[in-house]
């Protein structure tokens, strides 16, 4: 969907930059994420992917750079100021609230847009079912499978009613049934309007999720496109995903 | 929040109504009076602690100020009984919005929030033995002026009656919390402050609010504490004691529950004068045994065996 | 309120003495806290102990305390080993809160049992040189508390060489930097822990018997050190030994001129001030602002 003379970038980060001390993590990331499409961030371990997520959800000041939502800017804003905009992430190391049933820790996402209890547990249950959630709505959350916890990452995110969804490599860990059954998931979110944006390592579930790609390797974005495009050039395989994953994607092509 | 949820609180009311009318012992009176002045306090810190996660070691701060604001109205200015233990009550708010905003915003949390807000109590308590409006090292009498009109009441059943019906308000107040919208977040921040964000929960505004209720339930205490005893000093008002025990029910009795805190105080007292009757009155022997109860609390939680607190989520999770 | 230099000279000298066995009471609680990443909240009431200890080792065995230094450290150091061995390790599982409340436990358990059995009267130990003075130009200098910052020093000393050149300090400061390697490569973690604990606690004895010629023993008293510590603790940098005693004496100077200016009462304000401005403006590295 592009707007008469808006920039056709959903979410558009701009010359993103983050020094830690003489460290710099990303180095002028510029990349756009079309709206309702699904986005891929690849490259390879410490290449930066969290950080700039990081940066892009708030939790980060940004060294320099912007963030552009929807046209609007909005570089180092507070994660809630953002979650309110409808821009909402996971976490890569999951963290669920333990002492919480699974219910509740999806209902306190939906607080952020219902005041009432009995409204925020309905959206908490209607999400939690669409996650494949239902068995477990009562237990606590400390007591899901990694698979169960991923999805109740995802659960909690969404059930924020976000326009944007960042995710940060909710399938890593996943055996291969699981991650069969969560791909249906992720697409029925984006036909439900939202736009997603993911850190993957999982190649196969980025090829056959992402229409775009970002590749990001040692801090900056060396290469941008289609994902059959970016992923299928030799020369980005060989150069920043390794051997392995390079004889990996031979085998699927 | 709903009737059906709000009837283990007019539960305790009843209870409490029956005994003031049929117990007759001052000494059994006292003790009870004394347990829910306690239970308000650990209210306060209960929702600040137990719900919210933010262990305070300092609620002695709240508790003076309370007792001593309404104290010094009454005493120092002619206010009415009524409206000085309402100031008692915003003050000590306000002093725990003020120290929110400081501390809070400087993110501290865990040990540090633990020893700063003792840190403030200690200050405070320096000061109160200081100056002079709070009559100093002496302390301060409330004269006495018995009458419903001046919160004084000459036979302590009465008192009973006004400390249960505070107390009541105090757990249909956490109860309402713990239903509604800023509960959830509290427990959010308590659980995970970073997941919390991400998902909306504006965290410092979550936890000023939490320690301005906490404050002022706690300082509620206080100036019911003042009202009853129409005696503080500094030692009392503002003593580690209060900021301890405010602790110690909760977290004896349930913590990020409605009814742990009176649980707590009741079963603290009771230690307490059970120790006091069987070994005389040796000073600090009740402390011994609340310490080595505080450890083995920690060391076996009771309260999260995994059937029991699965109970509790069922109960809470239907709409 | 201006005072004659000699009369400030003297206080700040008087701090300084002073400061350098407070820094010995945060050298404990740093120590631990850099080991074990625990804020030793019994840390106080520990010290209360030892005073304790100290004064019935002079009443009851007419022990004087600068004899009784060596065999208490040995005593609580035993003492603290067993305590993080059998009650703080186990009961806490490593949780930061949990610690927090079981060392609140075992603070109330210490300083209630000393006001059960001494009760709550401020006692002091009468010796002939509680009182003696030696004179540095202008300045009049109390002997207990030049003895005091003399055994610090030294102490310093001896614990730099322990943590550098014996297989235990190697072994501790290994644990510090990384548990999980620390235990992969052999090292007995829960042992080392409960050794680095121990040795905090020694320091409390010693500081206890140099204390105790020119300070008064209350079950409360440790309270008044426990902040003063933790101060020294969070200017020093958590875990920073050096750290601990330049904030030591920073401290000492401090409260003996705010004494000065505001009398003894209020005089005790500023450390609690200072306590609660340091951790509101520099809560960087601290504990509390580590995600």
């Amino acid at each position: 969907m592009t707007g008469q003379g808006r920039d056709p970038a959903f979410l558009a980060v701009r010359d993103l930059t983050k020094r830690f001390g003489g460290l710099t993590a990303v180095s002028d990331a510029t990349f756009d994420v079309r709206e309702g499409s699904i986005t891929g961030l690849i490259g390879p371990n410490g290449a930066g992917k969290t950080t700039l997520f990081a940066m892009i959800a708030g939790f980060e000041q940004p060294s320099a750079g912007l963030v552009l939502l929807d046209g609007e800017e909005i570089t180092g804003r507070k994660p809630h100021d953002l979650a309110k905009l409808g821009l909402a992430r996971t976490f890569q190391i999951v963290q669920p609230f333990a002492g919480l049933s699974v219910r509740e820790n999806i209902a306190v996402g939906a607080f952020l847009r219902l005041a009432k209890r009995r409204d925020a547990l309905a959206l908490a249950e209607e999400v939690g079912q669409r996650l494949g959630l239902g068995p477990q709505l009562d237990k606590p959350a400390a007591a899901l499978t990694v698979a169960g916890r991923k999805r109740l990452e995802v659960a909690r995110a969404l059930a924020t009613r976000p326009r944007i969804l960042l995710l940060d490599e909710v399938l890593a860990g996943l055996n291969p049934s699981e991650l069969r059954d969560f791909l249906p998931v992720l697409q029925d979110i984006r036909a439900g309007g939202v736009t997603i944006l993911m850190i993957e390592h999982v190649m196969q579930a980025v090829m056959s999720l992402c229409e775009y790609v970002h590749v990001i390797s040692g801090g900056r974005i060396i290469a941008s496109g289609e994902a059959a495009e970016v992923v299928g050039n030799p020369a980005v395989i060989e150069a920043y995903l390794g051997h392995g994953a390079a004889q990996r994607l031979a085998g699927h092509a | 929040m709903t009737i059906r949820e709000a009837l283990p609180i007019l539960g305790f009311l009843v209870v409490a109504v029956l005994v003031s009318l049929f117990v007759t012992s001052n000494v059994v009176l006292n003790f009870l009076v004394f347990t829910l002045i306690l239970a308000i306090a650990a209210q306060g810190w209960n929702l600040l602690g137990g719900y919210g996660g933010q262990y305070s070691f300092g609620h002695a701060a709240f508790f003076g100020m309370g007792a001593y604001v309404s104290a010094i109205l009454q005493q120092r200015f002619g206010v009415n009984a009524y409206p000085a233990v309402a100031f008692g009550m915003v003050a000590a708010a306000l002093l725990g919005y003020a120290i929110g905003a400081m501390v809070f915003r400087a993110g501290l949390r865990g040990s540090y929030f633990a020893l700063v807000t003792l840190a403030f109590a200690e200050v405070l308590r320096i000061l109160a033995n200081a100056i002079e409006i709070t009559g100093g090292a002496a302390g301060l009498l409330i004269s006495l002026n018995l009458g419903a009109g001046n919160l004084q009441f000459a036979n302590r059943s009465s008192f009973l009656i006004l400390a249960a019906v505070l107390l009541a308000l105090a757990m249909l107040m956490t109860l309402a919390v713990e239903k509604s919208r800023i509960g959830a977040q509290l427990v959010a921040v308590r659980e995970n402050e970073a997941a919390a964000a991400a998902l909306g929960v504006d965290i410092l505004a979550v936890k000023l609010r939490a320690i301005s209720l906490s404050a002022g339930l706690t300082g509620a205490a206080g100036a019911l504490y003042a009202q009853y005893f129409l005696y503080i000093d500094s030692n009392i008002a503002f003593g580690t004691w209060i900021s301890v025990e405010a602790l110690l029910a909760p977290i004896i009795g349930g913590a990020g529950t409605v009814f742990g805190p009176l649980i707590g105080a009741l079963i603290l007292q009771g230690l307490s004068e059970g120790t006091k009757m069987l070994i005389g009155k040796i000073p600090g022997v009740d402390l011994i045994i609340f310490g080595a109860l505080l450890i083995l609390v920690v060391r076996f939680p009771l309260h999260r065996i995994p059937g029991v607190i699965a109970a509790r989520w069922r109960g809470k999770g239907a709409p | 309120m201006g005072y004659p230099p000699e009369i400030l000279l003297e206080a700040v000298a008087n701090g300084l003495l002073m400061g350098a066995v407070y820094g010995l009471v945060a050298l404990g609680l740093t120590l631990v806290y850099g080991v074990l990443h625990i804020i030793n909240f019994a840390h106080g009431a520990l010290l209360t102990l030892a005073m304790y200890a100290a004064f019935v080792a002079h009443g009851a065995f007419g022990l004087d305390p600068y004899a009784a230094m060596i065999p208490l450290a040995g005593l609580f150091f035993v003492l603290g080993y067993l305590v993080q061995r059998l009650v703080i390790g186990p009961a806490s599982r490593g949780d930061d809160s949990n610690m927090l409340l079981v060392t609140l436990g075992l603070s109330i358990i210490i300083e209630n049992a000393m006001l059960a059995i001494f009760r709550s009267d401020t006692m002091t130990l009468r010796l002939p040189y509680a009182m003696s003075m030696v004179e540095l130009g202008d300045v009049l200098l109390s002997v207990p508390r030049l003895i005091g910052f003399g055994v610090t020093l030294l102490l310093a000393a001896l614990l730099f060489v322990l943590m550098t050149r014996t297989d235990t300090g190697r072994a501790i400061r290994a644990v510090a930097k990384e548990r999980t390697g620390a235990a992969l490569v052999g090292i007995d973690v829960a042992h080392i822990y409960a050794v680095t604990f121990g040795i905090g606690t020694a320091c409390l004895a010693i500081a206890a018997c140099l204390l105790l010629p020119s300070f008064y023993v209350s079950p409360r008293v440790g309270n008044a050190f426990v902040l003063v510590a933790f101060t020294i603790v969070v200017l020093g940098g958590m875990g920073s030994v050096t750290g601990a005693l330049l904030g030591g004496l920073f401290i000492g100077v401090v409260e003996s001129l705010s004494g000065l200016y505001f009398g003894d009462s209020l005089g005790q304000i500023g450390i609690f001030l200072i306590f609660i401005l340091v951790l509101l403006l520099r809560p960087t590295g601290l504990f509390g602002a580590r995600a």
